[in-house]
C-alpha cells in the first residue's frame, strides 16, 4: 500500500508544480487523464466484475484442493492453468502457496501457480484488447505461460 | 443506445450477480462483496497513475522517452524497462496505461513489454511478501530466473510484431491517450 502513497504524493506535487507553471495546460492534462479513464472504465469495469463472480466460486480453498494433490505433469498442468485464469492479490496467493507447501504439495507446481498467476492474464484479455490489440495481448501471455512454467521446472532443480 | 451498447457486458454480469443472489443470497453476498472489493482496489490505484499520465503527456517531450527507452536506448532502455515496472504498484491492469504512454512517446516496443513482464511479475512490494509468506530462496530465485525472461520476451514480441501491426497498435494507442 505504501507503494500506492507514493505515487498519490507524485501526482500530488506533479499537479502543484504544473499548475504553478501553467493553468491552461494543466487543466488540458486532467481533461486527458479523464478521458483516457473513461475510455477504459467499461472494460475495466467488466473485468472487476468478472473477477467478482470467479473469486466466489473459485476460492482459495478450491484453488488449494485443485494444486494441492496432483503432481507430476498433471499437476504442473492444473497449476498453471488455475494461475491463468484466476486473479488474486498477492496477500492472498502468497500464503496459500505456503500453506499448500506445508501440507505437502511439489515445489514445481506450487512455483507455476505463483508464475502464471502474476504474468498470464486470461480474465484481463479484454483491458489488454483494448490498448494493444489482439496479436500483442495474445504473444505476451502465450510467451508469459510458457516462461512461467520454465520457470518453474528451473526453481525445481535449484531449490530441491 | 450508445451506452447500453457499450456496457452490454457489464450489464449482462450486472444480471447475472442479480440472479445469482435471488437463488442463493449468501453466494449473492460474496459475490457483491468481492466486486466491491475489486473496485475498491482499482479506484485507490487508478487516478494518480493516470494524473500522472495526463502530466506527462503534457510536460514530457517525446525526445526525452526517445532518448532514455528509444530504438537507440541499449542497455539504459531496457534497464530502466525493468526498474519502473519493478518499483510500481498496483495491479498489472494498472501498467497499461502507462506502457501506452511509453509507446506514445516513442519507446522501444522490446523495452515496454520487458516493462510490462518486470511490473507483472518483479514487483519491490510483492517481492517483499512473497520473501516473507514463501522464504527468501524461493522469492529471490523466481526473481532472478524472470529478468533473462523478460528482456527475451521483450525481443521475441518486439520481433514478432510486424511494421504493419506495431502501426495498428500505435494508432489504437493515440486513440485512447
Amino acid at each position: 500500500m505504501s507503494f500506492t502513497i507514493i505515487t498519490y504524493i507524485l501526482a500530488v506535487v506533479g499537479l502543484a508544480a504544473s499548475f504553478a507553471k501553467d493553468r491552461k495546460k494543466t487543466k488540458m492534462a486532467l481533461k486527458k487523464s479523464y478521458k483516457a479513464f473513461v475510455n477504459i472504465f467499461g472494460d475495466l469495469a467488466l473485468v472487476l466484475l468478472l473477477v467478482g463472480l470467479l473469486m466466489t466460486y473459485i476460492s482459495p480453498d478450491f484453488i488449494g484442493r485443485f494444486i494441492g494433490e496432483e503432481s507430476g505433469v498433471w499437476g504442473i498442468g492444473l497449476a498453471s492453468i488455475v494461475g491463468s485464469i484466476t486473479l488474486i492479490p498477492g496477500f492472498v496467493a502468497f500464503p496459500l502457496a505456503a500453506s499448500l507447501l506445508k501440507q505437502g504439495a511439489g515445489l514445481v507446481p506450487i512455483a507455476t501457480f505463483v508464475s502464471t498467476l502474476m504474468m498470464v492474464g486470461v480474465v484481463t484479455l479484454p483491458v489488454e484488447i483494448k490498448y494493444f490489440g489482439r496479436k500483442q495481448t495474445f504473444l505476451r501471455n502465450g510467451l508469459s505461460f510458457i516462461y512461467a512454467i520454465i520457470v518453474a521446472l528451473t526453481m525445481g532443480v535449484l531449490l530441491s | 443506445m450508445k451506452y447500453l451498447k457499450r456496457y452490454k457486458w457489464v450489464i449482462l454480469i450486472l444480471l447475472l450477480d442479480i440472479i445469482i443472489s435471488i437463488f442463493s443470497p449468501s453466494d449473492g453476498g460474496l459475490v457483491f462483496k468481492n466486486t466491491v472489493l475489486n473496485f475498491r482496489t482499482m479506484l485507490a490505484v487508478i487516478p494518480p497513475i493516470f494524473i500522472l499520465l495526463g502530466l506527462m503527456d503534457i510536460w514530457v517531450p517525446r525526445e526525452t522517452i526517445v532518448k532514455y527507452m528509444g530504438d537507440k536506448s541499449g542497455l539504459l532502455g531496457i534497464l530502466l524497462g525493468i526498474f519502473l515496472g519493478a518499483a510500481a504498484a498496483g495491479p498489472l491492469y494498472a501498467a497499461f496505461p502507462v506502457a501506452v504512454m511509453m509507446i506514445k512517446k516513442g519507446a522501444k516496443y522490446s523495452n515496454v513489454i520487458t516493462f510490462l513482464g518486470a511490473w507483472s511479475t518483479l514487483k519491490v512490494p510483492m517481492f517483499l511478501f512473497e520473501m516473507s509468506a514463501l522464504g527468501l530462496d524461493f522469492a529471490i530465485t523466481r526473481w532472478l530466473i524472470n529478468i533473462p525472461g523478460i528482456i527475451l520476451m521483450g525481443f521475441l514480441v518486439d520481433w514478432m510484431m510486424s511494421h504493419g501491426e506495431k502501426k495498428v497498435v500505435l494508432e489504437a494507442v493515440q486513440k485512447n491517450f
